[in-house]
């Protein structure tokens, strides 16, 4: 079941450029991934015979972009396995769906005295919103540590599970650490207590099959650009029960039935959700990066993308001055590291001007660097068109910038 | 245009990324503050102390941050000890040109003695940034900003 990695290269095209004189290396898909020529194609055909507003129109264009809209959804809820599209709503990304469970869930059902329980490794969009609700609710977040390897402790997240808990928020795979975290067994144990759990899928649906039903979750979040689609739109998958009896969030057109000035009657979810024009030639491209995703199969990404981390990581390990930052025993697609007197920043441009993409920062997961008592890392992250030889011209480039600063 | 990534990292940029000078704390400094740059959380503070002629008698930094914010601050720190107050200024001010100057124009930066060691940055403008925190944190100091210095 191995890639034919010459074809799917060949599909990306932005992979067939010289940057500062070089074959581009991308690694720097934990940021966004490139985008395959069906999902340009998408958007393209969207805009050049079918755009027209949805939901409304009674002509042809806007019937047949409403269809297609509504088949991304389709492809959407079978790509993480929900039982009803229903369930799926569109929004800008998964920053703007924990957001949206924040002030609409979580405005509703969490009060003073309550408790939130995050994870040490999440990104800030999983953070800030759960502080912001605190601020406006009384209620307070708790943090489940971390051990060195960069995994969850899972003894201290019982002990932090309580009646107090009203909602635990997690990453399934951390975007600094490359971490996979035990969600569903953690969903288990929240539901033990009668707490409900979202869990940020930002990173893994790229790198794994994720079947909602199966994990129980009841909230689960997704960007489309992080895995092959466009930017700025996204979705949040929630139970129906839940979306049943959560109030709107954004007011506004296609998210009524009735609009009078004594006061409006909402739509059904998914629509109660989606106020405004949302993001129609996005969502279909992202229907189309799906279909492309599933064609090529996520078990074989999945295995070439760990055979890529077990080959970056040997040669890791062997080079002098460079520290892995995150070695969980489950972990994908991630390789965050520090080196011996070169800044990540200064290592960033100096593998940039090799051709290298990285992210040098702290990946917007502060307390993940504060833990580890560093500013920032250096982050190459894998996705499937990545090859041997992408990882190869990276420590070429690392031996390079370590000669320079020697 | 292809620059060559020797003039960023000039051998004088190494050095001084490895051997800040002035690195240290001033005791009871005249003028002190706290410099960020959330991009690449470059952290610095610097300290100097003024005499009552509003002469810089000395200049000092501490902190952590990429080679280039350090190089700076480092070669900052050694071309502002015995200048006044308003020197310093327009000290500021000739290296903002220097750093953000057109490319495709010559310059010649010899005025700013071993500062222009830094004129490389033009070319990387991400790390522009970078070179100039520690000239805003002095202005900071000698304007008694209480406000963390940032170059935004």
């Amino acid at each position: 079941m191995s890639l034919d990695l010459a074809k799917i290269r060949h599909d990306f095209p932005v992979l067939a450029q010289k940057v500062h004189g070089y074959p581009l290396v991308y690694l720097d898909n934990a940021a966004t991934t490139q985008k395959p020529q069906c999902v340009i194609d998408s958007l393209q055909q969207y805009y050049q015979h079918d755009n027209a507003n949805i939901h409304r129109g009674v002509h042809a264009l806007s019937e047949r972009a409403t269809a297609q809209y509504e088949a991304a959804r389709q492809k959407v809820r079978g790509y993480i396995h929900a039982a009803s599209e229903k369930e799926i709503i569109f929004v800008r990304g998964a920053t703007e769906a924990i957001n949206l469970v924040a002030q609409t869930y979580g405005r509703q059902n969490i009060k003073v005295g309550d408790e939130i329980l995050v994870s040490m490794m999440e990104h800030h969009s999983n953070i800030v919103p759960w502080q912001m609700l605190c601020e406006q609710t009384g209620a307070t977040l708790k943090v489940i540590p971390m051990n060195e390897q960069g995994e969850l402790i899972q003894e201290k997240f019982n002990e932090l599970l309580s009646k107090k808990t009203k909602l635990l928020a997690i990453g399934h795979l951390s975007n600094a650490l490359g971490t996979i975290n035990p969600v569903k067994e953690m969903i288990q144990q929240a539901h033990g207590l009668g707490v409900p759990v979202l869990v940020d899928g930002a990173q893994a649906t790229a790198h794994m099959s994720v079947d909602v039903q199966d994990l129980g979750v009841d909230f689960y979040v997704m960007s489309a650009h992080k895995m092959f689609g466009p930017t700025g739109v996204g979705a949040l998958y929630a139970k129906a029960d839940l979306l049943n009896t959560m109030p709107p969030w954004h007011g506004g057109g296609d998210m009524i039935r009735t609009v009078s000035f004594t006061g409006s009657t909402y739509s059904q979810a998914p629509y109660k959700f989606e106020a405004g024009t949302p993001n129609i030639a996005g969502a279909i491209a992202w229907g189309a990066a799906i279909d492309y995703l599933m064609d090529i199969g996520l078990e074989p990404i999945a295995a070439h993308e760990h055979h890529l981390l077990t080959y970056a990581t040997a040669k890791a390990v062997k080079m002098s001055g460079l520290k892995i930052i995150g070695q969980a025993m489950n972990k994908a697609s991630i390789l965050s590291f520090v080196m011996d007197g070169i800044h990540p920043h200064d290592l960033g441009t100096i593998l940039d001007r090799c051709g290298v993409a990285v992210r040098a920062g702290h990946h917007c997961a502060m307390p993940v660097m504060k833990f580890f008592d560093i500013a920032a890392t250096t982050r190459a992250s894998f996705a499937f068109y990545n090859t041997e030889e992408d990882i190869d011209r990276l420590f070429a480039a690392l031996a390079y910038a370590q000669e320079m600063f020697h | 245009m292809f620059f060559d990534l020797k003039d960023l990292y000039q051998q004088v940029i190494v050095d001084h990324n490895k051997h800040p000078r002035n690195f240290r704390e001033i005791e009871h400094a005249s003028h002190d503050a706290d410099g960020y740059n959330p991009l690449c959380g470059d952290q610095l503070h610097v300290y100097l102390q003024v005499d009552a002629q509003n002469i810089v008698q000395d200049m000092s930094f501490k902190g952590n941050g990429c080679a280039i914010s350090v190089a700076s601050a480092s070669l900052m720190s050694e071309q502002v000890q015995g200048k006044t107050v308003d020197e310093v200024k327009q000290l500021f001010e000739a290296f903002q040109n220097m750093v953000t100057s057109d490319l495709t124009e010559e310059h010649d930066f010899s005025h700013l003695g071993k500062l222009a060691a830094l004129a490389g940055v033009r070319e990387f403008p991400s790390r522009i940034k970078c070179a100039i925190l520690c000239w805003h944190t002095v202005q900071a100091a000698l304007r008694g900003d209480p406000e963390v210095a940032r170059t935004e």
